[in-house]
């Protein structure tokens, strides 16, 4: 391998015991979850079918549908602003937040926000931000970033999140989560009792009735965006589904493929503010449809792509993820999923590595509840990245020499004679063991059997003659 | 209606590094009274040049083997194509959903590719799926495990027909292999471009076979079971790779 940032970030990965204990536990843990809930579901395919069908035809349809959606939000009182890159919808929270003499947000879960580095600009502002979700809280206190979609610091041992917690909160030191989540809850009540603004994520948004759904386990989503004044959404602009019946197809896919529950412990349906009748929630509601390059994958060969839930299952399905984590990627969203939209948004140039970074074993597609066939565009993407000039320097000659070889019978028969007189020799007991670059990937970690004494076709030629009832024949036309 | 003639697109890999197989696959054929027709001039399907991104390069292979399989079937079969019989899962993928997928918009080569892709099969599947086939009289003793390989398993769907053929091995003890459906990091290039996040695949693999107490490995694509053999070796674990079709052709007792 080659010294490229990517690829220290992947040795860093693999030489890191605690990953893979961390990346173990909870890989095969989602993967068992997402089984049995599935085994669950009556006709699982059939609806599975079905919710790709809505992704499809809301993706089709987007422009009226964003339309639509807008339009029912204010009927309900909300207010919707329009971003179009990270910078235009970090601006609309931070103007929101000044404006109103916010000077806490609380924060439920948002892959938005990660990629607009919302926090980053809140603080700029002067303005202290707190991740209310348990595992975005613990990143947040270790300042670092989420290494999964749905599980941010399943990089983590739950003993390197009690070593965290007893530096950074001061209580004893232990490994047992429960009294790891006491110490964060009471945490966190404060904040919630004094946030000034609440900042959430979108899983869904109902063209129909402008509501917006938001899934999750741990009630902080409910008060993030009930207990302050003023709640603030991130959505992303594919994120709509046209009916409230759509929504509970989606929710029957995303809760079972997620984490294995026939439905999450909190689904929050929210349509508009607080209404003049109702005791509490917040006053303002605001929704910021973030679009950040998405509109462009719009109508292209990696469209599928936005068809997305965010459900991770292709991360914990990923036999690549289960080696290296999310960090390795350097994306905002890593794993099969990330490898295709992160080169997406923001073009191959500086992520060709990637759509390289998959044995295409397809167990992503295969998991995946609206069926993604991310081994299709991850090969799409390398053919990107090939017309890009980025295609390695070995490769880039390697292949077509190997192509003028391969289309030319007789120098194919030439060439691998003379590879099996330069190997032989070499092997010991039939296997090489060392072989010099670019081939010495290979054997770093496994040996290469020397070529075979009397290749296939020979071998076959010599069994007709001796009468067997094989037949070949050669070309006779050109 | 019964195929009474296959051809046989054996691989570049069988072709240069395990013709074992290849002989093995040709002795099972004929056991069940098929001819074999082995069109000459076959080298590699492409997919090298494919899976790496290049695919004008992988366009120029797959037209030399679409040639090859199309333009010299003999006059006594002219109006029967036969079906092509390919002993990698991951080689027939390519050519029966990857070459339709790369000729679509050339008038020549994409009704040729969707030809070919109609009558492409595995050597498994197509046992399975050919008539009148019941016991071929195989018998080996030992404990195997399948290695199921990405390609034949989620690309073509084929599962039960490697597993049943084995099935039918008089003597033969199948075990199973934890974490089975996982790939073993081979991925082609893959192994060489990223080939410590592909060798720490194997090395989970590896470790799935030594626990499972097999003698042998057993898949139906020789290139895989090169990945996981190469690193057996290199373990010094003294259990064999083998394709499904040596042990049909097994019957030493």
């Amino acid at each position: 391998m080659s010294d490229t940032a990517f690829n220290k970030r992947v040795e860093l990965a693999l030489s890191d015991s605690s990953l893979h204990i961390a990346l173990e536990r909870v890989t095969s843990r989602f993967t068992t979850l997402r089984h049995n809930g599935f085994a669950s579901l009556p006709h699982a395919d059939e609806v599975r079918d079905r919710a790709r069908l809505i992704r499809a035809h809301t993706l089709s349809r987007l422009d009226s549908y964003l339309a639509q959606f807008a339009n029912s939000v204010e009927a309900a009182g909300g207010r919707v602003h329009w971003a179009a890159d990270t910078a235009a919808a970090n601006g609309v929270v931070v103007e929101l937040a000044k404006e109103r003499g916010a000077k806490t947000v609380v924060k439920g879960k948002s892959m938005v926000s990660e990629e607009t580095h919302l926090n980053r600009a809140l603080e700029a502002a002067g303005i202290t931000v707190v991740e209310s979700d348990l595992g975005e809280y613990i990143i947040q206190l270790a300042g670092e970033t989420p290494s999964h979609i749905i599980a941010p610091a399943i990089h983590k041992t739950k003993e390197q999140v009690g070593q965290l917690l007893h530096e950074k909160l001061g209580i004893p030191l232990t490994d047992d989560p429960a009294q790891m989540t006491a110490a964060a809850r009471a945490k966190l009540r404060e904040v919630f009792l004094t946030a000034d603004m609440g900042v959430s994520g979108v899983n869904f948004g109902v063209a129909q009735t402008g509501t917006i759904c938001l899934v999750e386990n741990e009630g902080n989503g409910r008060l993030t965006t009930s207990a302050p004044r003023i709640h603030v959404a991130l959505m992303g602009i594919e994120r709509l589904v046209p009916t409230l019946d759509d929504l509970s197809i989606m929710l029957q896919v995303l809760a079972r493929s997620a984490t294995g529950q026939k439905l999450s412990v909190y689904t929050n349906l929210i349509t508009g503010p607080r209404r003049r009748e109702e005791p509490d929630g917040p006053g303002d509601l605001h929704i910021v449809l973030v679009d950040n390059g998405r509109s462009r994958i719009l109508g292209t060969r990696l469209a599928e792509i936005l068809y997305c839930v965010r459900c991770g299952a292709c991360l914990n399905a990923c036999p690549v993820y289960q080696q290296i984590g999310g960090h390795a990627y350097g994306s905002v969203y890593p794993g099969p999923v990330g490898a295709v939209l992160t080169p997406a948004l923001e073009g191959i140039d500086p992520w060709s590595e990637l759509p390289q970074a998959s044995s295409l074993c397809g167990a992503c597609r295969e998991v995946c509840p609206v069926r993604i066939d991310i081994p299709r565009m991850l090969l799409e993407l390398r053919d990107e990245s090939h017309r890009a000039g980025l295609t390695p320097l070995w490769l880039k000659v390697g292949l077509p020499i190997y192509r003028f070889v391969a289309t030319r019978p007789a120098l194919f028969k030439l060439a691998s004679t003379l590879a099996r007189w330069v190997t032989r020799p070499l092997a010991s007991q039939g296997w090489l063991t060392r072989l010099p670059p670019p081939l010495s990937g290979w054997t770093d970690h496994r040996d290469f059997p020397a070529l075979a004494a009397r290749p296939f076709s020979d071998q076959l030629r010599d069994k007709h003659r001796k009468g067997a009832k094989t037949q070949s024949y050669t070309k006779t036309s050109s | 209606m019964k195929p009474t003639t296959v051809q046989l697109f054996a691989t570049c890999i069988v072709e240069t590094l395990r013709p074992e197989a290849g002989m093995a696959v040709v002795e099972v054929l004929e056991r069940l009274g098929l001819a074999i027709e082995y069109p000459e001039g076959q080298t590699c399907c492409g997919q090298p040049a494919f899976n790496g991104g290049l695919w004008d390069d992988a366009r120029a292979m797959a037209r030399h083997t679409l040639d090859v399989l199309c333009r010299d079937v003999p006059p006594e079969r002219l109006y029967e194509p036969a079906p092509i019989v390919v002993p990698s899962g991951s080689c027939a993928d390519m050519i029966v959903h990857h070459y339709p997928e790369l000729f679509a918009d050339d008038p020549k080569y994409g009704p040729l590719a969707k030809d070919v892709a109609s009558r492409t099969f595995e050597f498994s599947q197509f046992i399975v799926e050919a008539p009148g086939i019941t016991d071929l009289g195989a018998h080996a003793e030992g404990k195997v495990v399948y290695h199921p390989s990405c390609h034949l398993l989620r690309g073509l769907g084929v599962d039960e027909a490697p597993r049943k053929l084995l099935s039918r091995v008089q003597g033969l003890e199948v075990v199973d292999l934890p974490g089975a459906t996982e790939c073993c990091g081979f991925g082609g290039l893959f192994a060489l471009k990223m080939s410590d996040i592909s060798g720490a695949m194997l090395n989970r693999k590896l470790d799935n076979v030594e626990s499972s107490g097999a003698q042998c490995v057993v898949g139906c694509d020789v290139s895989c079971l090169l990945h996981i053999g190469g690193g057996l070796h290199r373990r010094g674990a003294k259990i064999e790779t083998k394709h499904l079709a040596e042990l049909l052709t097994n019957d030493e007792r």
